[in-house]
């Protein structure tokens, strides 16, 4: 291995994509093999359907329909893993963005229509909601010592059935599902700019795409470029240190949580204000959104910049579930993927790391026979 | 009020199962946040058992599979978490959150596919059961005594004496409280703790069957188990880690949660005409506010979460 190809895998951005990759490909070989073990004679096709997603229509106006209904649902699925990736950045693994995801379409959908709001308002409205309810598991953890994964499960329990309450007030009268906004405060949907004519006029393709990559922008620079990410990842490294070096810890983690809770109810709000989905008032389980967050988060190697590609790819194969032949399959065939892909990234370190060993061996053994060269010259 | 005292102590059973699982897992010193995925597999292998079983089988013999299947595939499940979190010095709470999605997703996946070979017009991931529950069942005055209930407190005397009582109990403490100096005294912590994580595995996948025979005769894979696993988490703190006050605890939990599927037979509960989502919150809610005055002081074996490295002693 020559030098130029040694100092690129040390590269931890490489070793991360690298890392990446082979989750996503272990993941789809892992799936696959399910499928062959329930009928053999469709998996390749089914594992094909997921990876193919919208291409599985023939003709290019659907395929860029149904690449904007894709778009439309990663821009939830980004902000829910930013959400879950900047809590981790600073030492909290918040399992609640699913929680905060949820009161956020709550706060969102009542605002719009029960009052009537515009849609900036009852945006805002979803971030509110959901910083207020990161803000409660953040002074849980910071003041009375309550693991925040515990904390953040609970939360998300008692968000699902409060919205299932609320939202009942604002359904229609024969289904369970909410009023739609188009019907009843087209006043609340999101502006499309334009953007839903380059989809085929998919309406659903909305300002919330481009904003939702602008605000993975802004947790980079926030992180990486200010004071303020400096000392949230210093609290996370080691809060003891931080305190002593003058840093108001508890402040920290109660801000972590209030920022990672308002990201996930923009995600709430980036999908409900399009009027693609209404919310069921029945909801038996939390919605997957969040969880699949975490997978996005971590697929993307825990950078805003990596999640967003992660975040279109886990969307990717979860749209994709919903083609493979029905006979034969479930539609949950992604949603075991992309659990078997956060499986997989727990392993990412321990790869980083042979990887790491390796390299430092084979430049040690280079190194070593160098010198025994030289020395054999100089005798 | 003999439908609640029935309710309370079959949820009761079920947190104190799961706890106990917990607890045995952190005090070898490996967090386990998968128990919820592991009740899910349990509660699969348990629900197959009976549903495969022919209807005549004996009782006992039902019992016994049935608790057999529940428990071994548990145990498997949890291999996946004890593969990583030891060997590989996995971030555990990412595997064990990734173990939750899984298991539904995977029991989900496992079961429409059955369905689905069985009668193609079968898409739904619904287990039924209900000849083979009343196996379970011994009816006393009109009170429904269920034989997982005799199992719950046979485990919960088992753990507390191998936990105090054992040598073996022992040093799966001393893992998670100092592996180093554990180690320094020959005792194997990576073997430890595989043992302790195999019998979260165990404990936590029976806890999955008695959780889906609680209340209902047929399951829908779907819906999981409702973050049970991780009430039972927060039994496990609330009980400081120590198996008889697990029990209490989880006696609290089970009655709040119990009284959402009972409390319109009460004339005083329907009457203030409260929201059915309000009971159904309920547990979820104490929950949250008992962990805000428990957590404080709290008894965690001081290395768990840790990965064991040999080279930091």
């Amino acid at each position: 291995m020559n030098e130029k190809k040694r100092s690129l895998l040390q590269n931890k951005g490489v070793q991360s994509l690298l890392a990446s990759l082979l989750c996503i490909l272990a993941g789809l070989l892992i799936g696959y093999l399910v499928l062959l073990i329930i009928n053999p004679a469709g998996a390749w096709e089914a594992i094909v359907t997921i990876v193919e997603n919208f291409l599985y229509y023939p003709s290019p106006q659907a395929q860029i329909r149904y690449f904007g209904n894709t778009l439309v649902k990663t821009a939830p699925l980004l902000m829910c893993s930013l959400s879950v990736l900047f809590a981790y950045k600073v030492g909290l693994f918040n399992i609640g963005a699913a929680g905060q995801y949820v009161i956020g379409a709550g706060a969102c959908l009542y605002c719009a229509l029960a009052w009537q709001m515009p849609w900036f308002v009852c945006m805002l409205a979803a971030v509110a909601a959901g910083a207020v309810l990161g803000a409660i598991s953040g002074a849980l953890k910071a003041y009375r010592n309550v693991n925040e994964v515990i904390s953040c499960i609970m939360l998300n329990w008692i968000s699902l059935y409060a919205v299932n309450v609320l939202l009942s007030q604002v359904k229609e009268t024969a289904s369970p599902y909410t009023l739609t906004l188009s019907s009843t405060n087209p006043g609340a949907l999101l502006p499309s700019l334009g953007l839903g004519d380059l989809f085929q006029n998919n309406r659903y393709v909305t300002l919330a795409i481009p904003l939702t990559v602008l605000v993975a922008a802004a947790i980079w620079v926030l992180l990486e470029k200010t004071k303020l990410g400096y000392e949230l990842k210093a609290t996370g490294f080691n809060k003891y240190a931080a305190q002593y070096c003058g840093m108001k810890e508890k402040r920290n983690i109660i801000l972590t949580m209030v920022i990672a809770g308002g990201l996930a109810g923009l995600g709430a709000a980036a999908l409900y204000l399009t009027g693609f989905e209404q919310w069921q008032t029945t909801h038996s389980s939390i919605p997957s959104m969040g969880f699949n967050g975490i997978a996005a988060a971590f697929l993307g190697g825990l950078n805003p910049i990596g999640s967003i590609f992660a975040s279109y790819f886990i969307q990717h194969i979860t749209n994709g579930g919903a083609y493979v032949d029905k006979t034969m399959y479930s539609a949950q065939i992604s949603d075991l993927i992309s659990s078997l892909i956060i499986y997989l990234c727990g392993f990412v370190l321990f790869f980083k790391s042979l990887l790491d060993r390796r390299l430092a061996r084979q430049a040690e053994r280079a190194a070593a026979r160098a010198k025994a060269e030289k020395g054999g010259e100089s005798k | 009020m003999m439908l609640l005292i029935q309710y309370t102590l079959i949820f009761s059973s079920v947190l104190i199962l799961v706890a106990l699982g917990g607890c045995f897992s952190e005090h070898s010193g490996v967090i386990n946040i998968g128990l919820e995925g592991i009740m899910v597999m349990g509660a699969l292998g348990g629900a197959l058992m009976m549903k495969l079983l022919p209807a005549g089988t004996a009782a006992p013999v039902m019992i016994l599979l049935v608790v057999l299947a529940a428990c071994a595939l548990g145990a498997v499940y949890s291999l996946l978490l004890a593969v990583a979190a030891i060997h590989f010095k996995a971030d555990q709470t990412l595997v064990g959150t990734a173990m939750n999605l899984l298991g539904t997703a995977a029991a989900t996946v496992f079961v429409k596919a059955m369905n689905t070979a069985a009668d193609v017009n079968n898409v739904s991931s619904i287990i039924q059961y209900i000849d083979a529950k009343r196996s379970f069942l011994v009816y006393i005055n009109g009170f429904e005594f269920n034989w997982f209930m005799a199992i719950t407190v046979l485990a919960l005397v088992c753990s507390w004496v191998v936990l105090y009582r054992t040598r073996f109990g022992l040093r799966l403490m001393a893992c998670g409280e100092h592996p180093q100096a554990a180690d320094s005294v020959g005792i194997n912590v990576y073997k430890m703790r595989y043992a302790g994580v195999l019998i979260s595995g165990v404990l936590g996948g029976l806890g999955g069957i008695v959780y889906i025979t609680a209340g209902v005769s047929e399951w829908m894979f779907e819906n999981g188990v409702a973050g049970f696993g991780f009430l039972s988490l927060a039994v496990m703190i609330f009980g400081q880690w120590k198996p008889a006050r697990i029990a209490l605890a989880a006696l609290l939990f089970g009655f709040f949660r119990a009284l959402g599927n009972v409390y319109t037979g009460f004339d005083l509960l329907s009457s203030l005409n409260l929201p059915s989502a309000l009971y159904n919150m309920l547990p979820y809610l104490v929950s949250l506010v008992v962990l805000a005055f428990t957590s404080q002081k709290s008894r965690a074996p001081k290395a768990e979460g840790i990965p064991y490295d040999k080279g930091l002693r």
